[in-house]
């Protein structure tokens, strides 16, 4: 016998020897219980944001452990999400940010998904600074005053003015209007994603560096940086109509919840779950920091919420 | 005597050529004094021209008659359904829980002992170490069930590939006609950003496996059928002339000569496949193919940048054991013929002997939890929390300290070089820089270029995005001249000496397959989001093609002849300028080549940390649907401008090559 060969009857031998021990898969079956069945299949899109995540997380705890259901997490886009509800992929779109395009496509023309309720999340948009500038400038909260530190604000990219800020691409934002009604000698850069935006404010709190950009609550970074709201003229109703006129402040969004027809029909229990599900800005953040800074897995942070909070979502279950 | 004065006056020509080149740009930033801010078509982020708003209706169209269409039953759902059922038996195979079962058929023991033996089947011993050891490491880093999904992806996806793109490399080989009419869209499917069309395809495919799949083979089909056709077109004359003299058909032609002689080519495009194929894996996750992707995505998310290299190491590791099994499987094709009877025999026992192991372990596999489930903490993995956290203080550590370094060199870069470029390029008027950029194809690769650069300008026009377009043509010609100065430079240094090149080549491999995604979180930190950091991505992932090439191309120049040089007193800075970076100058002016397509696929990453232009647009038309249109259309600049930059560039090596050949002859 050459070596090879004993090495693989050494093998051999060893392994078979390691059959002896170690426990065996048991094939799960199709034993479930009958709540799965009269709760199905529930598919949540999670966009790509923590704080959406921070509620698939305890949506899909819920409805697991309490009704039963089995949910499967897509993570789309919101854009894609919403098509999902046209074939039929997607059943839930648990905060959605504005979106009037497409309410107006999936909901008005296609009649294929339905609005489901606030989800109680405020969403602020606006114009931000790190705190160390708002603490060495605090009139720089006040955007009279952006002009005075219009040259701070310069860099490579900003063709000799200062330099907003943008980041993610899917939000809707009225910046470039903004920047020319308010005649500010400010031009508008585009970083792109959110990663990118948020590595900038953390790298200018750092290193002390001028940055000013688009930002919004609730988002789990401000739990790191505080950043400071800079105030554009308040907001008033209408004073948004024309998106090439606009002068004031980002309205404040209240955060819905999206299903498609199909579901909200189906009379599942989730349904009822979804459209009773309601919580403040501060439960999301709670959850939302546990995932992104404390990094606890989705259903960890889920649970540790669950359990200390069962009188908040006793209520979303009790149909 | 007539060819001699032929030479002679195209030597003559040949001075003036840059003299030409330089007088253009002279005139260029005269005329732009003037003229500059005129005629730039600009056009701002969120307006839109007729042409984007009828792209939008065009898609609106396709959503609204999607349920009802027989067209999309008949076609498209049979294409999902077939995918979607090799992909998931792929999946319940190694990665989902299937059958009932809690875990997938085959557990990681059976996983890795058959990938060791099929790697030694197709390879040699050596690389069957390698599987051992990479496949282990997937489990290590505590990803072994995500690997496994983005491995079951990555195969379907490449054998659909294969079973399509073979066979079509192959009749494209034998009819001109065909090879004509697919190297357009090849083009097409190769520089069109993913972006574009993966919005489109969750419409046509849904959101599940199907897409991802289909999404990544649209990339990645396109190498093997080049490949191919180039390997059939390339067997010798002579070969298939014996052929027929013997009286062969055209089928039997191609079964017994051409077919086996193209082979070692055909494998090598097999192996781009798989490379191609494996860097979709992050983008193929935003519609939720499953995997790698996923995990570098929403590590993204919290900018969690340890986390993020993990799954990008295990993604590497991955692309590394592939891309070595099939280098070592085309280096068989050839080599099998060699071995004598003595080392077959022994092959074969080694063969016996894991196939044994093999059957074992997948029993084991299907039998036990230890041998299903990957040991190991949950999550972290064996060693994936301490490389996870190795990763995040290093990058913090970078970030912290080096930041004033860094900033200088962006500044430096952007004011001294960037910024008077992007102005000359992007503020001169539209008529000047097509004259300009006409005028320059001509001249460095000959009259023939200027049909082909004219449409693609003019057609850039017709996008509505040519400031865009220029903005983003300025920094992918700084970039490519980084990418150039770096393969230069290490390109050398890795032809003239082994050690370098054993030292370097693993770091260049990891460099290109890397997904993006991983590092631009460090990068961001370091260069802020600006054009800067968009263009150091690129040079990451272009500058080691670029390196390899020139390497290969010093390491080809005949070592008598830099013999010569050095016993004749030249110093080595003289060898390589006078002898073999001239005697490479063919591989020098591919590596141009592919830096700049490599550098243009880049675009849309860029666009995600501060490039603005084209590659924010694209990404804006995947993420808002008013935008759609106009992302389409940016995505279409990106691939008129790689047309014009790959034609220009391909024409002007092939006359080079020409050039001197001629003058060799004489």
């Amino acid at each position: 016998m050459n070596k090879t060969g004993k090495l693989i009857a050494v093998v051999t031998v060893g392994t078979l020897a390691l059959t002896a021990c170690g426990s065996k898969i048991e094939s799960s079956g199709s034993s479930g219980e009958p709540s799965k069945a009269a709760c199905g299949t529930v598919n949540i899109a999670v966009n790509p944001w923590v704080g959406y995540q921070a509620d698939a997380a305890v949506i899909a705890y819920l409805a697991t452990k309490e009704l039963g259901c089995t949910v499967t997490k897509k993570n789309l886009t919101e854009e894609v999400s919403w098509q999902g509800f046209g074939t039929g992929a997607v059943d839930v779109v648990l905060e959605n940010w504005g979106h009037p395009d497409l309410k107006k496509t999936y909901i008005e023309q296609q009649k294929v998904a339905v609005e489901y309720g606030l989800t109680g999340n405020k969403g602020i948009i606006g114009w931000y600074v790190p705190p160390w500038l708002a603490q060495e400038y605090p009139d720089i909260t006040d955007w009279n005053n952006l002009n005075k530190y219009a040259d701070r604000f310069k860099t490579s990219e900003s063709g000799g003015k200062g330099q907003l800020l943008l980041g993610d691409p899917s939000f809707v934002t009225n910046d470039e209007a903004l920047v020319k009604n308010l005649k500010l000698d400010f031009k508008v850069v585009y970083a792109g994603s959110e990663a990118a935006l948020i590595q900038a404010f953390r790298t200018a709190e750092q290193q002390k560096q001028w940055m000013i950009g688009y930002f919004y609550e609730p988002q789990w970074f401000l739990s790191e940086v505080k950043l400071v709201h800079v105030n554009l003229p308040p907001y008033t109703a209408g004073c948004d109509a024309d998106p090439a006129k606009v002068a004031c402040d980002y309205a404040p969004f209240d955060l819905d919840k999206i299903v498609s027809k199909k579901f909200a029909d189906s009379g599942s229990p989730a349904a009822a779950l979804i459209k009773n599900f309601q919580w403040t800005n501060e439960h999301q953040n709670a959850v939302a920091l546990d995932i992104a800074v404390n990094k606890l897995s989705d259903d960890d942070a889920a649970k540790k919420w669950v359990e200390a909070n069962s009188d908040v979502w006793k209520a979303w279950i009790k149909s | 005597m007539t060819t001699l004065s032929a030479g002679a006056v195209r030597r003559a020509a040949r001075l003036p050529r840059s003299w030409l080149f330089g007088g253009v740009v002279a005139v260029w930033v005269l005329l732009w004094i003037p003229l500059h801010g005129q005629d730039t078509l600009a056009l701002s982020t969120s307006e839109l021209t007729s042409l984007h708003e009828r792209l939008n209706d065009l898609r609106d169209a396709i959503n609204n008659t999607r349920g009802s269409s027989p067209v999309f039953s008949a076609f498209f759902d049979v294409i999902r359904e077939a995918v979607d059922a090799l992909t998931v038996f792929l999946q319940s195979l190694i990665s989902q829980p299937a059958y009932g079962r809690p875990v997938p058929l085959i557990g990681w023991l059976g996983v890795v002992v058959v990938a060791t033996l099929a790697a030694y089947a197709a390879g040699n011993l050596r690389v069957a170490v390698l599987t051992a050891a990479g496949f282990t490491s997937f489990g290590l880093l505590g990803y072994w069930q995500q690997s496994m999904d983005t491995l079951a992806l990555t195969v379907a996806a490449v054998l659909i590939c294969l079973v399509i793109g073979i066979p079509l490399g192959i009749w494209a080989g034998l009819s001109d006609r065909l090879h004509r009419v697919l190297t357009p869209v090849l083009d097409f499917m190769q520089t069109m950003p993913t972006f574009v069309y993966l919005a489109p395809l969750t419409l046509f495919f849904l959101i599940g496996p199907a897409s991802g799949v289909i999404a990544t083979l649209i990339y990645a089909m396109p190498p093997v059928i080049r490949i191919t056709a180039h390997g059939i077109r390339t067997v010798a004359f002579s070969s298939v002339e014996a052929g027929t003299s013997l009286g062969a058909t055209k089928w039997q032609l191609l079964r017994t000569v051409r077919v086996p002689l193209a082979k070692r080519t055909i494998v090598l495009g097999v192996n781009q496949t798989v490379m191609c194929a494996l860097s979709m894996v992050t983008i193929a996750a935003l519609i939720d193919a499953p995997g790698l992707g996923q995990v570098v995505l929403r590590a993204l998310q919290t900018l969690d940048v340890g986390t993020a290299f993990r799954a990008g190491l295990a993604i590497v590791i991955m692309a590394i054991v592939l891309d070595r099994v099939t280098t070592a499987a085309r280096d068989r094709v050839e080599a099998r013929y060699r071995l004598g009877p003595k080392a077959r025999g022994r092959r074969r026992i080694v063969l016996a002997g894991l196939g044994v192991a093999a059957a074992v372990a997948l029993y084991l596999s299907y039998t036990y939890v230890w041998a299903a489930f990957f040991p190991g903490p949950a999550g972290t993995g064996v060693v994936g929390g301490q490389v996870a956290a190795g990763v995040t203080d290093a990058s913090d550590w970078v970030q912290l300290h080096l930041g004033a370094v860094t900033d200088a060199i962006r500044n430096a870069i952007s004011y001294g070089l960037l910024n008077p470029l992007q102005a000359l390029i992007a503020q001169s008027p539209w008529y000047l820089v097509s004259a300009v950029v006409l005028a320059l194809a001509w001249i460095v690769a000959g009259p023939r270029i200027v049909p082909t650069v004219a449409v693609c300008l003019g057609l850039l026009v017709a996008t509505g995005l040519w400031q865009e377009a220029m903005v983003t043509l300025a920094a992918t010609l700084v970039a490519t001249v980084i990418v150039m100065a770096l393969g230069i430079a290490v390109g050398v240094w890795m032809g003239r000496s082994d050690r370098a090149d054993a030292l370097i080549r693993p770091t260049l491999d990891a460099a290109q397959v890397m997904p993006a995604f991983v590092y631009l979180v460090p990068f961001l930190g370091l260069f802020g989001a600006s054009r800067f950091t968009a263009i150091v991505a690129a040079v990451v992932f272009a500058a080691p093609v670029a390196i390899k090439l020139v390497a290969d191309g010093v390491r080809g120049v005949p070592a008598t002849v830099v013999e010569a040089a050095t016993s004749s007193g030249s110093s080595a800075w003289q060898v390589v300028t006078k002898v073999q970076l001239p005697l490479a100058r063919q591989s020098v002016t591919l590596a141009a080549n592919q830096g700049l397509i490599y550098v243009l696929s880049m675009v849309v990453v860029g666009g995600l940390v501060g490039a603005g232009a084209l590659g924010y647009l694209v990404v804006a038309g995947f993420s808002q649907s008013d935008l759609y249109g106009k992302g389409l259309a940016a995505g279409v600049a990106v691939v008129l401008l790689g047309v014009l930059l790959d034609r220009t560039t391909q024409a002007a090596a092939r006359r080079m090559d020409a050039g001197t050949r001629r003058g060799r002859d004489q």
